[in-house]
């Protein structure tokens, strides 16, 4: 092997190596290059569910913030394999721009501009059933702007009458101006500022990746979220591919669980594959599968025999289930090779 | 090796009820099973042209004997047609589709030919029947016919609506045949849409619907006859009437009667009607329930599959074989074989195996011949043995040597299945090397595992190849030993190799003989010699371990005390890499005898004086104890009185919640170590410290504090109204009353301590049975995901379909399994 065909990674420590360990080092790639056939698949399967036995099921972990548990274990690594659209406990770590890292004004700034927070916080909102009235009493500057589009009847103190024939259509103003957001993102609950590496850093609880990197100040390199499905809309596949490994690494090394990264690459590999987050199970990959035969056996047994019939669907036996189905040799391993004598020639030659 | 034919492909389809009728060997049309002298009846369900299910009968359609024939298809004809409910909702889709009139798809045909009807794909075949429905959701008119439609209502699990009519069967047929072929195409069905809808109905053979005789000469039929006999019954009923002229009522309900019977026979698990009963109540096991989940035939008969050649029992220990072998009770071994085939080099072997018999151990239990297959018996077997000839096989006993593969479930990984060599013992377990206990997760407290025996030359060498136990020292999951010595193992080995230990000649003979030589001359041994007898000349290491340094120069431990980082770590993967899995099992073998050999000259108990603390280590302990209990006291103080400094975002009670949760995990830790330093070298801390068994958690809870119990990540909170137990304050935030156990094991427990505890241990019982539950179910999910992902020769790995997942595997081409190479360093 030349060292021109080496991959990057293994390249790059070939070029610091000695020039007396560059032969060795040669020698030592091809010793530990994988073997081709190897099912790999399978086998970073079985390194990831393995150790899933032996993980605690609660357990919270908090990311350098007292204040925000993160959920690990074995529920978050399904989360992370289900492909969920919106984790259980979203969180944000956010970092600065280089020139306002060190401002802790800056920081505590700009963690109020992302906090939501909305006309219900500021206000008290009340409905008289009697008279038909909603009231609404606050101090807050915005919450009045917003509030004298609905209503003229500004009272004194801050007082908002709206007055309306039935008592639904109070209730529907009512919620409508529950959820009326007076400043911050969509999404994000409470941001949280603490200091690490000598810079101060923006925890929160709560995620909007989008809504965020449209912030001024924001690192928008760094800015991250672990909601797996926001960094695939705002950034990309690529991105999510490599959020899936950092979060599954996260989850294994805080249960001090040994796993080779390369496994949890593969499996993120096999989820952006097709350029979308697929789920691992009858929704995504397995169920996207080609063969008949391969879904039927994973589940929902009858409508994929049921489908297959009026579709006119032909299974073409290439993958493992299919093979153990009908009793063939299966085409992965030792199974992908085959004898390259043909027995009629070999016979001539006897003769 | 005869040449076997390989399937390439399946197709699927529908059958057309003209087709099921060609198919069929005999039209059955009485719901009578059989005539009053139990023979069954021509034209019943067990028609004897269907097939053979009693021995010494033959198929009056093929003529094949039990086994020979494999049953035939029959049909009932139904007197009014049927939807085949699993078909249900592509009909009342395909109603919505198309004209109710002229049948054509209900999209103008200029939108139509602008699509290639060869090459649709399957989004634009799912789009056509979108934009089918809208005009007839809408009410609209045809674009071909300009007939006005009505919207369609289906109400399952099988009716049909159109307004406020109801759809008949036989007018869903009629529009069904004038759909056109190309119109269908777009849809991209393949199938006539009229075949959805049934006239006859096959009848499958009575080989897969078997009847069974019951002790007391009563027959029992399979569930599918039964249904299939309710099926026949309410057709002829039907018929019946139908021919007497009886209402039309009466005539639908009978129709609508039938409808549900030949939907049960397909899925007795319809939601929206009532499943099908036996007389004893217990719903009928039709079509679906045969193949559906866990139990169905998909899963558990074609995705696994029960084997010949195999053996399971209790396993036991046996630490004098190699981790290469396995113990094989000899009653297995008189049981299984293994086939050999005659050659001029093993005739004389082979004879003397016939000869012996089947009964008697290195024995044989057949001999194949070009004619045919022998038992050797012990009228036959001096003949067999005379005639025997090259090219013969013999099934042969298991004998030692051989090759097996060893599993035990749940078989997680792949080390869970390994290759090992057969050695024949006496008693009735299974034995295995105690080092090989890891990677099976096997322990011997009535365990039991399975052994299969390979059959044919390519299945032995490729498992004596890849599986063989010291090809799986290295696990594939981190790229670092599994298998090694361990518990009794480490410790012996660290008593051994400890410094200042020495041995007279014949004390180092006892502990190394018939393992390994040890140099002559010398009067005075010590046991870092003895273990460097293990290691190969030549190597030289040096390795951080849990007691320092250790170094290794030119096969001599020089310094630095073995651990598990030696007996299962570095030191073990250092022998794997530089000189293979021989060396790396050698050592496993010797090594785990000799610590075993020296912890029994040694001697080694642990017990529960090992716990006794001197007088000062206890006052200290519980002067921790004082300390955590006022602090947490001066805390609730604060709390009290308001002066407490809240953890933003958290509430006044959960702030102090953490506090005390700190304060008393620091008065833990704090017992713990104290106990440590006062236990000083005794048993139970050497096992903690050389990793052999236990860790220091452990030690400080029998002989420190047990400290907080916690249910649910908080400690303990519920019980009573706001407060834990009735001994307590409503409100009281202390420690006791909490869940804090302030006492040891060794101390007991006092009953409010031991009651917390029990809660803590109950919640940790019951998240045990719910992680296995959740893992299996992933790990099940991701198999299914990955597993037909390999590694091709250009090094990308791609999927069955082709895909390139990975263009170089893990992005540098590196095997997890045998990364330790790359990170080998020069000698």
């Amino acid at each position: 092997m030349k060292s021109e065909e080496l991959p990057g990674t293994i390249r790059e420590m070939y070029e610091k190596q000695d020039k007396k360990e560059k032969k060795r080092f040669l020698e030592n790639y091809k010793k530990a290059v994988v073997t081709p056939g190897e099912a790999v698949g399978t086998i970073a399967a079985q390194s990831i569910g393995e150790p899933g036995t032996q993980m605690t099921l609660r357990t919270f972990h908090y990311a350098g913030v007292a204040e925000l548990s993160v959920p690990l274990g074995l529920p978050r690594l399904i989360e992370i394999i289900d492909a969920k659209r919106a984790p259980k406990n979203a969180i944000m770590t956010i970092f600065l721009e280089k020139k306002y890292s060190k401002d802790e004004g800056y920081a505590n700034k700009l963690a109020k501009k992302l906090q939501e927070r909305f006309l219900c916080d500021v206000c008290k909102i009340d409905i008289d059933v009697k008279k038909r009235e909603l009231c609404v009493e606050t101090e807050d500057d915005e919450a009045k702007k917003i509030l004298q589009k609905f209503t003229e009847s500004e009272g004194e103190d801050g007082r908002f009458v709206i007055t309306e024939e039935l008592l639904s259509d109070l209730k529907k103003i009512k919620n409508k101006l529950e959820k009326k957001r007076l400043e911050g993102i969509k999404g994000i609950k409470r941001v949280f500022v603490r200091e690490l590496n000598d810079e101060y850093v923006l925890y929160a609880e709560g995620s909007n990746l989008k809504g965020v990197l449209n912030m001024d100040g924001v690192d928008k390199n760094r800015a991250t979220t672990n909601d797996i499905f926001q960094i695939y809309e705002t950034v990309g596949i690529e991105a999510a591919r490599n959020a899936i490994i950092t979060e599954a690494m996260k989850v294994l090394d805080e249960q001090n669980l040994d796993v080779d990264i390369r496994h949890i690459m593969l499996v993120a590999d096999q989820m952006t594959v097709t350029g979308t987050v697929q789920a691992v199970g009858r929704t995504g990959i397995s169920g996207a599968k080609e063969s008949v035969l391969a879904r039927a056996a994973f589940e929902e047994t009858e409508k994929h025999i049921l489908n297959a019939a009026i579709y006119g669907e032909v299974d073409t036996l290439g993958g493992v289930a299919e093979n153990i189905i009908i009793g063939q040799p299966i085409p992965v391993g030792t199974g992908t090779v085959e004898l390259a004598i043909k027995p009629i020639k070999a016979k001539k030659s006897k003769k | 090796m005869t040449i076997r034919k390989k399937i390439d492909r399946i197709e699927f389809g529908l059958f057309s009820s003209k087709m099921i009728q060609k198919l069929s060997a005999a039209k059955i049309y009485t719901p009578n099973t059989y005539d009053e002298d139990g023979y069954p009846i021509e034209g019943g369900l067990m028609d004897p042209r269907l097939g053979v299910i009693d021995p010494g009968i033959r198929c009056k359609t093929c003529g094949g004997r039990l086994g020979e024939c494999q049953g035939h298809f029959g049909h009932v004809d139904l007197t009014r047609p049927i939807i085949h409910v699993g078909y249900a909702k592509e009909v009342y889709l395909l109603l919505r589709a198309t004209c109710r009139v002229c049948g054509r798809l209900l999209i103008p045909d200029d939108k139509l030919k602008k699509y290639d009807i060869g090459h649709l794909s399957i989004p634009e075949s799912s789009n056509f029947w979108k934009m089918a429905q809208k005009i007839s959701d809408a009410e609209g008119k045809c674009p071909y016919c300009n007939e006005p439609q009505i919207k369609i209502k289906f109400v399952r699990p099988y009716s049909y609506y159109e307004g406020e009519n109801n759809l008949l069967v036989t007018d869903i047929c009629e529009r069904f045949k004038k759909i056109t072929d190309e119109d269908l195409r777009y849809l991209g069905l393949n199938v006539r849409p009229e075949w959805m809808i049934l006239s006859s109905i096959p009848v499958l053979p009575i080989t897969t619907r078997p009847s069974i005789t019951l002790e007391s000469s009563d027959r029992s039929e399979d569930d599918l006859t039964h249904k299939l006999v309710d099926i026949l019954r309410i057709n002829q009923r039907l018929e019946e009437n139908i021919n007497s002229g009886a209402p039309q009522l009466i005539i639908e309900d009978l129709w609508d009667l039938l409808q549900y019977h030949v939907a049960t026979y397909f899925d007795n698990g319809i939601t929206g009607i009532p499943p099908a009963r036996h007389r004893s109540g217990r719903p009928l096991k039709t079509i679906a329930q045969r193949l559906k989940s866990k139990e169905g035939r998909f899963r558990k008969n074609l995705s696994g599959k029960r084997v010949n050649f195999s053996a399971r029992t209790v396993i036991g220990p046996e630490p004098n074989i190699s981790i290469n072998e396995v113990g094989v009770p000899l009653l297995i071994a008189l049981e299984l074989t293994v086939p050999e085939e005659v050659n001029e080099r093993n005739i004389k072997d082979l004879r003397k195996l016939v000869l012996n018999g089947s009964n008697v151990h290195p024995g044989a239990h057949n001999v194949i011949t070009p004619i045919g297959r022998k038992r050797v018996m012990e009228e036959n077997k001096e003949e067999l043995a005379k005639n025997l000839e090259e090219g013969d096989i013999v099934e042969r006993h298991l004998q030692d040597g051989d090759i097996v593969i060893f599993n035990r479930q749940p078989s997680l990984h792949r080390i869970s299945m390994m290759c090992h060599h057969v050695k024949v013992l006496p008693h009735n377990t299974l034995r295995l090397n105690t080092s090989v206990c890891a990677p099976y997760n096997a322990d011997f407290d009535g365990d039991e595992m399975n052994l299969h025996v390979p059959q044919s030359e390519e299945a032995i060498a490729e498992a004596d190849i890849l599986m063989k136990v010291q090809e799986c020292i290295i696990s594939p999951r981190f790229g670092r030993p599994i298998i090694g010595g361990r518990h009794d193992h480490v410790t012996g080995m660290h008593i051994l190799t400890k410094d200042r230990t020495e041995f007279t000649r014949g004390e180092a003979l006892n502990l190394t003989g018939g393992i390994v030589k040890i140099s002559k001359g010398k009067k005075k041994i010590t046991g870092k010699e003895i273990f460097s007898e293990l290691l190969p000349t030549d190597l030289t290491l040096s390795y951080e371990g849990k007691f320092g340094k250790v170094s290794i120069e030119n096969g001599k431990l020089v310094s630095g005390v073995i651990d598990s980082e030696g007996m299962s770590g570095e030191l073990l993967k250092e022998l794997f890499i530089r000189y293979g899995s021989d060396v790396a099992r050698e050592f496993i073998d010797s090594s785990t005898r000799i610590a075993i050999r020296a912890i029994m000259e040694h001697g080694f108990s642990t017990g529960i004086d090992e716990l006794d603390l001197p007088e000062g280590g206890l006052k200290k302990i519980e002067k921790i104890t004082e300390d955590a209990k006022a602090n947490v006291d001066n805390l609730i103080k604060l709390y009290q009185k308001g002066e407490f400094e809240v953890i933003p975002g958290k509430s006044l009670e959960e702030s102090l919640e953490d506090y005390t949760m700190a304060e008393l995990g620091k008065a833990r830790t704090m017992a713990g170590k104290t106990a440590e330093e006062c236990a000083g070298d005794n048993s139970a801390v050497i096992m903690a410290r050389t990793g052999a068994r236990g860790n220091l958690l452990n030690l400080t809870q029998m002989a420190g504090m047990v400290g907080q119990q916690a249910v649910r990540g908080k400690r303990i909170k519920r019980g009573y109204n706001s407060r834990t137990l009735s001994h307590f304050m409503k409100g009281d935030v202390s420690a006791e009353a909490n869940g804090f156990v302030a006492t040891n094991f060794k101390k007991g427990l006092r009953p409010i301590e031991y009651f917390f505890h029990a809660m803590g241990g109950r919640e940790s019982l019951v998240d045990t049975a719910i992680r296995t539950a959740r893992s299996g179910y992933m790990q099940r999910r991701l198999i299914n995901a990955l597993q037909d992902l390999e590694v091709y020769p250009d090094r990308t790995v791609r999927g069955d379909s082709g895909i390139i997942v990975q263009f170089e595997y893990g992005e540098d081409g590196i095997d997890p399994m045998k990364k330790c190479y790359l990170e080998q360093k020069s000698r």
